[in-house]
């Protein structure tokens, strides 16, 4: 919202010593923030005048438009000059920037030789005047509106500050000059007259019938003026000083009907809408569609409609979709001499229903769907009327209404509730002041407020507390520290979360964080299926390219990865940990129970299970040599290992045991993945990458990964350590020889179960595939200790045999001799 | 045999010690002077056929002699591998400046680390930190937040909708729906904050990104007030921000809470925009099932990217989402 320092000293008593600054200063402490000061004008300096065109040369020469122009600048004499533009034409007036004028950008005028003329200023656009952005050619004026010589810099009201101000949703009234010349006031404690007041006795004889007005539905609108006047000259042009305000305002020009509506919307905040009576047939309703059919909007825009959009419409079709946008059968045309005027107090929700369903948002919807003064409707259509026949010849001829505004209730409040929000004391008397400085009446005694009829917003203690606060200055709350709860620790699942990513970042891996976002063809080409490719789709994606959910982590490590090396890198190692969001469950409809009081457990618990379980995962992706090439020319590169010993890392961090079993599991080399098991269940996999993957995504040769399911992991037990023995131990070696389809991890386990509980550890430290046959050899390390007494070489040996005839039964094994 | 034989012995054998220029010569000596076959030795082997008083006194004279020879011999061992071994370790010298076998150089991601470094802080405060799913229902999300259905403020965020729209899942546009899982599963005293990732569709530029995170915190206790807010975020900010670092409020709009209000830091000689806050609105409060007669809260929120772009003058976005493994090791891990 803009606001000209011009327009607001029409309504507050602003004292020359104050800056535009402190204005803007007074804006935020109340809680508007200025985003600009544009200061108009600042860069500009004359002379500037009014010219009349009293020749055109048109110079062919060149391959643009050029133009020798004879002005009189009331000077006596003509001035000739070089334009551009071609928009006017002998008789018009324009302004003229004479020899040393400077134009914004420190644009110095001076007379000078060119297209083999001399210049002596130049006819000026309004852009050039730092005044609008509107540069389709000059700025045209017509005689009778101005005085041929008179300084264009007054006369166009160019300097001027303009405060560029962020309203929020629930301000509504200060989308208006009304609203923020108050807010001036109240913020720098200076003299505001309500230019509502001046209205309030505004009456108009009903010289003839005029359009009927009806609110068909109760709870769309409260109150529906309707004011009728003819005799409308089209001709009627805007004054200057409307125009220049309407321009200062970030809006154009285009009528003097609709000049005026918009003049007083920006003055007032009610949106108004003028119809071409003589387009009406019949009367006025206010009602819903009530079936899809196309409507064109003023925009030239054919849109169809919803049958609940709220409509204004005639007897036979809607003219106008209801505080959002006219119709462009019952507009304002250069014919038009018959009006009717609309303003209206819609119901908010129905506007913003309106302006959201046909993703139209105006400067009338945005303000009506933010609330605006109930009692404006009488008095904003009121000045509409004292406006255009004080312009024009247009002649009331007859008011109609319909309803009555409602406004917001009185409220009591404990006016102790201020202090005990605010943290520090505010006597009731304050209180009051405070609030009645906003508009507010208030019957000190039983602390009774009656809010300004636009303050819809202001229902309950908390509101009134927000506009006390704002009065007194939020630089007024004291800083104190809550009183200290006894303690806090991150939870176990917070703790392994943060120590697995650290674990990681200090052994050379670097954590990057990628949009969840991804799409069916990556799913696709990473080979997930079934339950494992199923997500959730978003209905508006930021790019149709990736409207899925992710469902794993590597893909988005395959991107990233695929970017550093697009930069230069080679070789490197990366992690992520998140979010992925497989369908585990299908979406119920949405449970909305009601606000005013807390739902019952049932209600809440399925809404907690409406909610799907999102897994939190974190994945490795390691590329290329585990080490930057060095001097020794040794770097090797980065294989299955690595990824399975990462993934090992992780459980062993988390202090869990796990065994180890062959995968073949998407998006891994169906040859070279391992499967990580904890309690029966599979937590991680590892190892390398699908060579078609690799292939697919540019990936160096044998890129490996690894992913382990942090959220499937169990709980860390508590340990409960076992006594640590001295007495010695008994170490022996075993090799045996298998079918190569064995795994080590297979044949390691038979040898444990049949080694019994004394054993203390297995270490595999020998494996050879050259028997042939295809057998391998592996050979292991068992280390026997008791902890009450020394084994004896009996035990041992019975021991060994008994683990290798477990490892015989189970995996074929057969002891290699020497 | 003679004493004086016998002393030159020694003399002859420490002469012979000393002059030898390494361990093997020294070897040399050794064998001639205290070897078997040296004249100690044989004197000492010689001992037996003395008679019982020459046997005594000629005995400890050559016991001296033999502890004065073994002595010297030891010295001059001890001198020779010390030299020996000074050699040996010059020989083996090495450019230890050399670059050695290292891992990649890892780190955690700015933001993991900012986010560590605010829950640390409020842990330390007493506050436990919450968490919750991304993907939300919309009535945690927006209507218990007292933003209903048509609610303005509702547009206010433009949200990612999941389909089937009708089942209201979205993905969080803030952390606070985690707010309201905490008032509803929990009693009051409640003091946490809530670090998490959330979603809006913004076109990613250099200061927004539609995937983007924050933290928020939540007091509920009796005696909350405003000036509570205003020392949780003073103390906040300091600990982000450093010692000279001055925070203001003003007024703003949340549904969520009310009076509302915008925080600002005065930071590098400017005012900027750090995040809002304001005292749980009661209505939010009533939904929760909390007594508003018996309790009053305060709400608070930043972004975490805002934080981290702010206080180490990052100017770019794209740096943050993109994965850059040149950008993303300069934070380490944070320490």
């Amino acid at each position: 919202m803009r606001a000209p320092l011009s327009w607001i000293k029409e309504f507050v008593e602003i004292p020359a010593s104050v800056t535009a600054e402190q204005i803007s200063d007074g804006l935020i402490r109340v809680g508007f923030e200025v985003e600009e000061i544009i200061k108009q004008g600042a860069d500009l300096t004359g002379p500037l005048k009014f010219a009349k065109v009293l020749s055109i040369e048109e110079i062919t020469e060149f391959n643009k438009p050029i133009r020798y122009v004879g002005l009189d600048c009331g000077e006596g004499e003509t001035r000739y000059v070089i334009c551009g533009a071609t928009n006017f034409a002998v008789g018009d007036l324009v302004v003229a920037a004479l020899p040393g004028a400077v134009l914004p950008g420190d644009f110095k005028i001076g007379a000078r030789e060119t297209y083999g003329k001399t210049s002596n200023g130049m006819i000026c656009s309004a852009r050039e005047l730092g005044i609008s952005d509107e540069h389709d050619g000059i700025m045209v004026f017509s005689e009778s509106e101005l005085t041929i010589g008179a300084d264009a810099i007054q006369a166009l009201q160019i300097n001027d500050v303009i405060f560029d101000v962020a309203v929020n949703p629930d301000r509504g009234y200060a989308l208006s000059i009304r609203g923020i010349a108050r807010e001036v006031a109240g913020s720098l404690d200076l003299k505001f007259t309500d230019p509502v007041d001046a209205l309030r006795t505004l009456k108009f004889e009903d010289t003839g019938k005029g359009v009927t007005a009806k609110i068909g539905e109760k709870s769309s609108a409260s109150v529906f003026y309707l004011r009728t006047l003819s005799n409308f000259d089209p001709k009627a042009t805007t004054p200057i000083w409307m125009r220049r305000r309407i321009e200062k305002m970030g809006m154009r020009s285009i009528s003097l009907v609709v000049d005026v509506t918009n003049y007083v919307m920006l003055e007032l905040g009610q949106p108004l809408h003028a119809f071409d009576a003589a387009k009406i047939k019949g009367g006025l309703t206010i009602k819903r569609a009530g079936k899809a059919q196309k409507f064109k909007t003023l925009d030239g825009v054919e849109r169809t409609l919803d049958p609940e959009d709220l409509m204004v419409s005639d007897d036979e079709q809607p003219l106008a979709l209801a505080g959002t946008m006219g119709g462009l059968s019952s507009e304002i045309t250069d014919t038009t001499t018959e009006i009717a005027l609309e303003a209206v107090h819609f119901c908010e929700v129905c506007i913003a229903k309106n302006s959201r369903r046909h993703k139209l948002s105006s400067e009338a919807s945005r303000r009506l769907e933010r609330s605006v003064d109930p009692s404006l409707a009488e008095f904003a259509s009121a000045r509409f009327v004292q406006l255009l026949t004080a312009h024009s010849s247009a002649k009331h001829v007859a008011t109609v209404v319909d309803g009555e505004p409602i406004y917001a209730p009185l409220v009591t409040i404990d006016p102790s509730y201020v202090s005990k929000t605010l943290g520090f004391d505010v006597p009731p008397a304050k209180v009051a002041e405070l609030l009645r400085v906003i508009g507010c009446d208030v019957d000190e005694k039983s602390f009774t407020i009656d809010p300004p009829s636009w303050r819809a917003d202001l229902l309950t203690a908390a509101d009134f507390t927000e506009e006390v606060a704002r009065m007194i200055g939020y630089d007024k709350i004291p800083s104190i520290l809550p009183p200290r709860p006894l303690h806090a620790t991150l939870t176990p699942t917070q703790k392994r979360r943060r120590a697995v990513a650290t674990m990681l970042a200090s052994r050379g891996l670097a954590e990057v964080q990628t949009f969840p976002f991804t799409n069916q063809a990556t799913i696709d080409s990473m080979g997930f299926v079934g339950e494992r490719a199923a997500t959730y789709k978003v209905a508006n994606p930021m790019s149709e390219e990736f409207p899925l959910m992710r469902v794993h982590l590597v893909p988005g490590l395959i991107e990233v990865a695929q970017r550093n090396i697009s930069r230069g890198a080679k070789d490197f190692a990366i992690f992520e940990m998140g979010s992925i969001f497989r369908s585990s469950q299908k979406l119920v409809p949405a449970i909305s129970p009601d606000l005013s009081k807390r739902p019952n457990q049932k209600i809440i618990d399925e809404i907690f299970a409406s909610v799907p379980t999102q897994g939190n995962h974190v994945a490795g992706l390691l590329v290329g040599k585990t080490e930057n090439e060095n001097w020794q020319g040794k770097s090797r590169s980065y294989n299955w290992q690595d990824a399975i010993a990462y993934a090992q890392d992780v459980l062993q961090l988390c202090n869990l045991e796990w065994s180890v079993a062959r995968s073949d599991l998407a998006p891994w080399h169906p040859g070279r993945c391992a499967e990580l098991i904890v309690n029966g269940k599979a937590v991680a996999h590892a190892g390398e990458l699908h060579p078609r993957i690799i292939a697919a995504y540019g990936l160096p040769e044998r890129s490996v990964a690894f992913a382990v399911a942090l959220s499937a992991l169990p709980d860390s037990a508590l340990v409960r350590p076992t006594t640590v023995g001295t007495m010695p131990a008994a170490v022996q070696d075993v090799a045996l020889i298998v079918d190569s389809t064995v795994s080590a991890a297979d044949l390691e386990a038979a040898l444990r179960e049949g080694a019994g509980d004394l054993l203390e550890s297995i270490t595999l430290f020998d494996r050879y595939d050259k028997i042939g046959d295809g057998k391998i050899s592996l050979a292991f390390t068992l280390v026997f200790r008791a902890s009450d007494r020394t084994l004896t070489g009996e035990e041992v040996s019975a021991m060994r045999e008994s683990a290798t005839a477990v490892a015989s039964a189970k995996c074929g094994a057969v002891v290699r001799t020497a | 045999m003679r004493v004086e034989e016998i002393s030159s012995w020694v003399e002859d054998a420490r002469k012979a010690f000393a002059s030898a220029s390494d361990l093997d010569s020294l070897k040399v000596a050794r064998l001639a002077h205290a070897g078997d076959k040296s004249p100690i030795a044989l004197a000492s082997r010689g001992l037996g056929a003395l008679s019982p008083e020459d046997k005594a006194s000629f005995g400890k004279v050559i016991g001296d002699a033999k502890a004065a020879i073994a002595q010297a011999l030891a010295e001059a061992t001890t001198a020779l591998e010390a030299e020996r071994d000074r050699k040996v370790l010059l020989e083996e010298v090495v450019d230890i400046t050399l670059p050695v076998n290292r891992a990649h150089r890892g780190g955690l991601h700015p933001i993991s680390i900012i986010k560590n470094e605010v829950s640390d802080f409020f842990i330390e405060q007493g506050f436990a930190v919450e968490e919750g799913p991304e993907l939300e229902s919309g009535w945690l999300n927006f209507d218990a937040l007292n933003m209903p259905a048509d609610h303005p403020a509702r547009t206010m965020q433009d949200t990612f909708f999941i389909e089937p729209i009708e089942s209201g899942m979205v993905l969080r546009t803030h952390t606070s729906p985690v707010q309201i899982r905490t008032m509803l599963t929990q009693q009051p005293p409640i003091y946490v904050v809530c670090p998490g990732r959330t979603f809006r569709a913004d076109e990613l530029d250099a200061t927004h990104s539609p995937v983007f995170h924050q933290v928020e915190g939540l007091v509920i206790d009796k005696g909350i007030t405003m000036a509570h807010l205003k020392g949780t975020l003073d103390n906040f900010a300091r600990h982000m921000f450093g010692p000279d670092v001055t925070t203001r409020l003003r007024p703003s709009f949340f549904p969520f809470t009310e009076p509302s209000a915008e925080v600002d830091i005065f930071f590098n000689n400017r005012w900027i925009e750090w995040g809002g806050c304001g005292m749980v609105n009661p209505k939010v409060l009533a939904t929760c099932g909390i007594d508003t007669d018996v309790y009053s809260g305060f709400a608070f929120g930043m972004g975490l990217e805002r934080t981290l772009m702010v206080r180490h003058g990052i100017t770019d976005m794209h740096d943050i989402v993109e994965g850059d493994l040149r950008f993303t090791r300069q934070f380490g891990v944070g320490l």
